[in-house]
């Protein structure tokens, strides 16, 4: 079975601090990690192909320094990576990502299944995962939590929903985003890591995977970012006088004043 | 202190410290408490490739010897030092099949205890053979191409809960000692159960088990070593596994200091932090020094094993006893730091003070060890290089 992960690489801190010159998250001097999420979706992967066979592909799209997240995924389980870096992708929203990783895929060409975790930390969206699906054309299946059965060209999963949970089935491949529920992350190993370090990790670039140009990149992001602004928080209190009674039939009227 | 590690031994170490920051710490009182084996904690030490260290590299290992071995296991037993003597055991039971076993045998072994699918343990102790361990009563008998297994072994680290198992019995009780010999005996084999399981002081999610054998029959292919060979490779899988009790001790006494210092900078009497108090601080400086010696030594003696020379049994045993009183001392003022505190079980010190005193006991007691390190001294005909 071959599995192809997708994965960001985020800042590795909910201490999020943005620039109110360019509206764009403060990156320098903030440690990168795997986006948490997609911590799961490798090991879900990894487990398929100890289960079954074949290989775990992991890619993600980002700048070179992203090729550090790909070599940590090797560590945790994956057998080969893919970086798709190249500056025509710069700017890019989840429909223009979407792309990009689509066409990465397409070139990977015999795969499975697709994992990807339910939604990064920093962008929030989970719009890439549906994207992936829409653009290859093939079903798509969120927040996962379990993989009941796979295997003969179908895949049945437990999917968490508001109240509980669906059982789906779909035809192979297909794309599922998966949620912490579905596993334990396993911790890096000896072996794989000294294995991450040595691995030959390709970059792939537009031309490579056949990326038009303006479908990627600032160009072909439909999302326009007009400003990023933390919340104003204001807190007013009051404190009622009185006594006990007193201070219900105030608070009473200052309630039905706010409704 | 540097010790000078490699690339891929400071990665045994970087692991080794996740598994005990993130899997072990947040268990090991309510493993304590309740007696359990850690299970999940060794899914985790075999993800991480840990039962590979100490597995030559021709089996599936990584072949990091004893140095490497020592390394994890002060990482492990600085979080538990229950879990971390239930991984030494492991390689303790391991060691005379790398040791002495034949081909076959290694090939049918090794590569599993390497990837931590088979757990091991080694079985010498009986209610008659402490630290004499030739009053051994265990007994091996040959019948055709079977040898009939009849005894009972005390005290058995992972017993019960290990699939294979190194055990010595006589096969000709007339010799003495030079009638024992080693058998590998698998979990399953019919006319092996297990009797008493222990309720101990310390290291209370380590499995300490009797091993019972009644008429267990397993083929003559399942003797380790050759016949007769019993005692030796007893001695030498003791010898080189020694440093793994002195790294037992110096990682247990890492954390102990660890949570003392992080106590007296919190605590305050007098209107000022206990660590300003002169007293505490000497307190803490001779539970420092002492721990850097007994670190120093073990490495230099896990080193001198690394090296390939042939006797080691003097550096083993002289790691092991200082680094095992030295814990003891250890963990002991680390309870004295904390004050009221510290002996309830609300803080880890009093597990640790508790788990410290056993290694001055097994593998060896401090006693005999002294023994054998005086043979040595005296034999020696020329100064000490």
């Amino acid at each position: 079975m071959n599995i192809v992960v997708c994965i960001k690489q985020v800042p590795g801190t909910t201490d999020i601090k943005v620039d109110p010159e360019t509206n764009t998250l403060v990156r320098e001097g903030v440690e990168s990690i795997i986006n948490p999420f997609d911590c799961y979706a490798i090991e879900e992967g990894a487990r398929l192909r100890d289960r079954f066979g074949g290989k775990v592909t992991v890619v993600t799209m980002g700048p070179p320094q992203a090729e550090a997240a790909l070599r940590e995924a090797i560590s945790l389980g994956a057998d080969e990576a893919v970086l798709i870096s190249d500056r025509a992708f710069a700017g890019s929203d989840t429909w223009a990502t979407s792309y990009v990783l689509s066409k990465t895929i397409e070139k990977i060409g015999e795969y499975d299944v697709v994992i990807c975790g339910k939604q990064t930390l920093d962008g929030d969206t989970g719009q890439v995962g549906p994207g992936v699906a829409e653009m290859l054309k093939i079903p798509f299946i969120a927040y996962v939590s379990e993989i009941e059965e796979i295997g003969d060209g179908r895949l049945r999963v437990r999917r968490m929903v508001e109240e509980g949970y669906e059982t789906i089935e779909a035809g192979l491949p297909a794309v599922i985003t998966v949620a912490k529920e579905i596993n334990v992350p396993r911790l890096p190993s000896i072996r794989g890591t000294m294995k991450a370090k040595s691995a030959q990790v390709p970059v792939w670039s537009a031309a490579d995977i056949g990326a038009e140009e303006d479908k990627a990149g600032l160009a072909g992001s439909p999302t326009r970012v007009v400003k990023i602004f933390f919340p104003k928080r204001e807190r007013n209190s009051e404190m009622l006088e009185g006594s006990a009674a007193e201070q219900v039939d105030a608070l009473i009227e200052k309630l039905e004043g706010i409704i | 202190m540097d010790y000078f590690l490699t690339e891929q031994q400071q990665l045994i170490r970087e692991l080794a410290r996740r598994v005990a920051e993130e899997r072990i710490i947040p268990v090991r009182a309510e493993l304590d408490e309740k007696e359990e084996f850690p299970w999940s904690i060794i899914k985790d030490m075999a993800d991480c490739d840990l039962f590979r260290v100490f597995i030559p590299e021709e089996y599936e290992g990584l072949g990091e010897g004893s140095f490497g071995f020592c390394v994890a296991v002060e990482e492990l037993s600085r979080a538990c030092c229950g879990v971390g003597l239930t991984y030494a055991a492991d390689a303790l039971g391991s060691i005379p099949i790398f040791l002495y076993g034949s081909d076959e045998q290694k090939q049918k072994y090794l590569p599993e205890i390497a990837a931590g699918k088979k757990l091991t343990a080694f079985a010498l102790t009986e209610s008659t053979a402490g630290s004499d361990a030739s009053k051994i009563k265990t007994t091996a008998v040959l019948e055709g191409d079977e040898y009939v297994i009849n005894g009972t072994k005390q005290f058995i680290t992972n017993g019960g809960e290990a699939d294979i198992y190194t055990i010595i019995a006589l096969t000709d009780p007339t010799r003495g000692p030079r009638g024992a010999s080693a058998f590998l005996i698998d979990k399953d084999t019919p006319g092996f159960t297990f009797g008493k399981k222990e309720k101990k002081m310390g290291i209370r999610c380590s499995a300490t088990s009797e091993l019972v054998f009644h008429n267990c029959r397993v083929p003559k292919e399942n003797l380790l070593g050759k016949d007769g060979q019993g005692f030796i490779i007893t001695m030498k899988t003791l010898d080189t596994s020694r440093p793994g009790v002195a790294a037992l001790a110096v990682g247990l006494a890492q954390g102990a200091l660890e949570a003392a210092v992080d106590y007296a900078k919190k605590r305050e009497q007098f209107e000022h932090p206990v660590s300003s108090i002169q007293a505490v601080q000497h307190m803490l400086a001779n539970m420092a020094m002492e721990l850097e010696a007994a670190r120093a030594l073990m490495y230099a003696a896990a080193r001198t094993i690394d090296s390939g020379v042939k006797n080691y049994s003097e550096e083993g045993a002289m790691a092991k006893v200082f680094a095992t009183d030295m814990a003891m001392k250890v963990t002991t003022d680390a309870v004295q730091v904390f004050g009221g505190p510290g002996y309830m079980r609300d803080y880890p010190v009093e597990k640790m003070m508790r788990d410290a005193k056993i290694n001055q006991i097994y593998e060896g007691t401090n006693q005999v060890l002294r023994n054998v390190i005086a043979l040595e001294v005296l034999k020696r005909k020329a100064l000490r290089k």
